[in-house]
């Protein structure tokens, strides 16, 4: 069994079906990309791995460490090491990004003691500074109310600081390329690239191939209406940018 | 009213030089209701000059011709003649540790509260002792000509300050309850802080209290001469189990030219409490008067701190919250009278409805003609957490003046699935995303407290948001 396994999943909102039976084997070591055509389900696949309660799973499982994770709330699928980074993230007033990261993290890798070491608190702030600087923020910028007036950059780079601090085995990026100039996109890119070793697998969702240069996926999945329609290799991305989506989708009579 | 006590011209002398407590002398004995008589025998038992007995006997006056106020928070449950208006600490009904509502306890324990501190206060047991720390701090004061001392004290020692100063602010017929204040207070807190002295610590009523001065008609009066500042602080965020289901009290802050106040009150009264509380300041030229105010207990609260801001370019700051749960009704608001030009005011409300729980924000701006160049910014945020839970705000703007600026922003928020979804990807439980957000919108609130309260703020909060308290 691969590490993170997607078995015929079937999914509505409000009565009408989104996702028409995906299945996807993810491995640790692995990036998968997902591309295809707007509405076509690739966000909707990202929230519902991560639980988001508004989807209604009609079938299908999803196997992650031993457990059918469809069944938990979302933070335990956090805490088995499961992470989203948001197309859209919520802004919270009041809670620095700083603090929250603290929150999470402890939250995440805590052993459930209050008492916290002052040597833990200074690791994470050296990480926390490693971190910001990897992605071209200033330190500053750990003290703005989480994703509070940030600009859609911004938004993506907060994303993937929390990312970076809170180390989860499994990221879904949810379109974490869109709304980014090319510098950012490729600050960005580098910094998950650097994430990227036996222990540490990534699904990228994304609409545009220009990522994937930075991001050099090991498989590429087509979601069309619904349906993986295509998968591959890197050079599946490089024909979709060529020929566009309508090639698969009308061989698949989509 | 014929005579009943003797020879009372004695109060008229010197106050200061005889002891009008001696127990063996006079026995007074506490009793529920009010009458004529139980506000001369209070005043007759702190030995009090004559004008002072004078101005209760009038308030009580008019505590019993005011009607009782029908605008606010629902207040048919008080039943003045079940409350005890004057008590010596001695005469209290001795109660246990057993008496003390288990959820109380419980807040106590989960807030980390010392043993000691946790009976005294529940009103059981001894006084907290921390006599050492407020021995430092009050020699420190001395030194800088600084007066803190209870009202009673401050009666005592300082008559002709307190005659000059006392019902300026809040006259003894302002309102029902500030009537009702003057005729009984007893308690609170008396401070003067010279020209130009700068107090650099808050003055903690919370210190003094152990000193058993936390009446529930607590009257404080401060005044601040010309440049000087001093913030000071009063209530804790631990629950106080009251004696009685009344809190009225008064506070008049006197600011003058160029002076900075703060007052920070939290209230965590028990549930059974109604907590009706008449605060105002006045502001003199330049002067700035900065109320911080959190109202977490108490069933029905009615309290808007008010600043009147009567010289050139006076500022006002009002910043509250409040927090109704289950049963409660948190009346709050601010009043910025602007009665000068160039003035300027901010109101700052956060409320949060949970459980059943109503908040209202009420609150007054007033631009008198002639205060030129004013600007005002109100500004409440309400957030609701459930269905069952409600929030109101009636705010009146009434202006005579063109020249000015005033804004007034409000919303509502309910917090959304989207948020909760958010934090709980990140690894926290659904409780625990729901109070990170709510601490999150009170932030602006705590981050002006003093650390300890701060973090006491935080964790009581937790608490209700967990659901174990109460």
């Amino acid at each position: 069994m691969a590490d993170l396994e997607i078995r015929n999943l079937r999914v509505a909102i409000e009565g009408k079906e989104i996702l028409k039976g995906i299945s996807l084997a993810l491995n640790k070591g692995e990036v998968h990309a997902i591309m295809g055509p707007n509405g076509s389900g690739k966000s909707t696949l990202a929230l519902v791995l991560m639980g988001h309660p508004k989807y209604e799973v009609l079938e299908g499982e999803v196997w992650f460490k031993g457990q059918n994770i469809l069944e938990l709330e979302p933070n335990e699928r956090a805490k088995l090491g499961l992470f989203l980074a948001f197309q859209y993230p919520v802004e919270i007033e009041g809670v620095t990004l700083s603090h929250f990261l603290w929150t999470a993290y402890r939250a995440l890798h805590g052993n459930g003691e209050a008492r916290i070491s002052p040597q833990e608190i200074k690791v994470f702030r050296q990480r926390l500074k490693e971190n910001l600087k990897k992605l071209h923020l200033d330190e500053s910028f750990a003290q703005r109310h989480l994703n509070l007036g940030f600009s859609g950059g911004e938004k993506k780079r907060a994303e993937i600081l929390q990312l970076l601090m809170l180390q989860p085995e499994f990221a879904i990026l949810d379109e974490t390329d869109s709304g980014l100039d090319i510098d950012s996109l490729k600050i960005v890119a580098e910094a998950v690239q650097s994430l990227r070793g036996p222990n540490f697998g990534a699904l990228v969702i994304t609409h545009y191939q220009r990522i994937l240069h930075h991001l050099k996926p090991d498989f590429v999945h087509v979601l069309a209406d619904g349906r993986i329609v295509a998968s591959g290799g890197p050079e599946l991305a490089e024909e979709l940018e060529k020929k566009g989506y309508r090639w698969l989708t009308e061989a698949q009579g989509v | 009213m014929p005579e009943k006590k003797p020879n009372r011209d004695i109060f008229t002398v010197d106050t200061s030089k005889y002891d009008f407590k001696d127990p063996e002398r006079y026995v007074y004995k506490a009793r529920k209701g009010l009458s004529r008589e139980i506000v001369e025998e209070i005043s007759y038992i702190k030995g009090e000059p004559d004008w002072m007995r004078e101005l209760r006997l009038k308030a009580y006056e008019v505590f019993l011709k005011k009607p009782m106020p029908t605008w606010g928070a629902d207040l048919s449950g008080i039943n003045f003649d079940d409350i005890i208006y004057y008590a010596r600490p001695t005469d209290l009904p001795a109660r246990t540790w057993d008496d003390v509502p288990e959820y109380i306890k419980k807040t106590f324990e989960r807030l980390g509260i010392p043993e000691a501190e946790r009976k005294f206060l529940a009103g059981v047991g001894a006084q907290y002792e921390s006599e050492v720390v407020y021995h430092s701090i009050r020699k420190d004061l001395e030194e800088k000509g600084v007066v803190f001392l209870s009202m009673d004290d401050g009666l005592k020692q300082y008559p002709d300050l307190v005659k000059e100063y006392f019902g300026t602010v809040v006259p003894y017929d302002d309102n029902k309850f500030a009537a009702l204040n003057t005729a009984v207070w007893s308690g609170g807190s008396f401070v003067y802080v010279p020209k130009g002295v700068h107090v650099d610590f808050p003055l903690q009523a919370y210190f003094r209290i152990n000193a058993q001065n936390m009446g529930q008609f607590e009257r404080t009066l401060i005044i601040v001469e010309e440049g000087a500042s001093v913030h000071y602080i009063e209530g804790c965020t631990a629950p106080v189990y009251a004696a009685q289901s009344l809190h009225t009290a008064v506070v008049e802050v006197i600011a003058k030219k160029g002076s900075h106040v703060r007052y920070t009150t939290i209230q965590n009264w028990s549930r059974d409490v109604y907590n009706l509380v008449t605060k105002r300041a006045v502001a003199y030229e330049d002067a700035v008067v900065e109320w911080v105010d959190g109202n977490l207990g108490s069933g029905v609260t009615m309290k808007y701190p008010a600043v009147y801001m009567l010289g050139k370019g006076a500022r006002a700051d009002i910043l509250s919250i409040a927090l109704a749960t289950k049963g409660q009704h948190q009346d709050a608001g601010a009043k910025a009278v602007h009665a000068a030009p160039y003035t300027s005011s901010t109101i700052v409300s956060k409320s949060i409805s949970k459980d059943g729980g109503r908040s209202s924000y009420r609150g007054l701006v007033r631009v008198y003609p002639g205060a030129v160049g004013s600007r005002s910014s109100v500004r409440c945020d309400a957030l609701i957490l459930d269905e069952h839970s409600r929030s109101d705000t009636y705010p009146y703007i009434e202006i005579e003046e063109e020249e000015v600026d005033i804004a007034h922003e409000a919303t509502v928020g309910r917090i959304g699935e989207d948020q909760i979804f958010y934090l709980m990807s990140r690894g926290l439980k659904e409780s625990e995303a729901y109070t990170l957000i709510v601490l999150g919108f009170i932030q602006a609130f705590t981050k002006e407290l003093p650390m300890e309260y701060a973090v006491e703020l935080n964790r009581l909060i937790e608490l209700e948001m967990e659901g174990s308290v109460g």
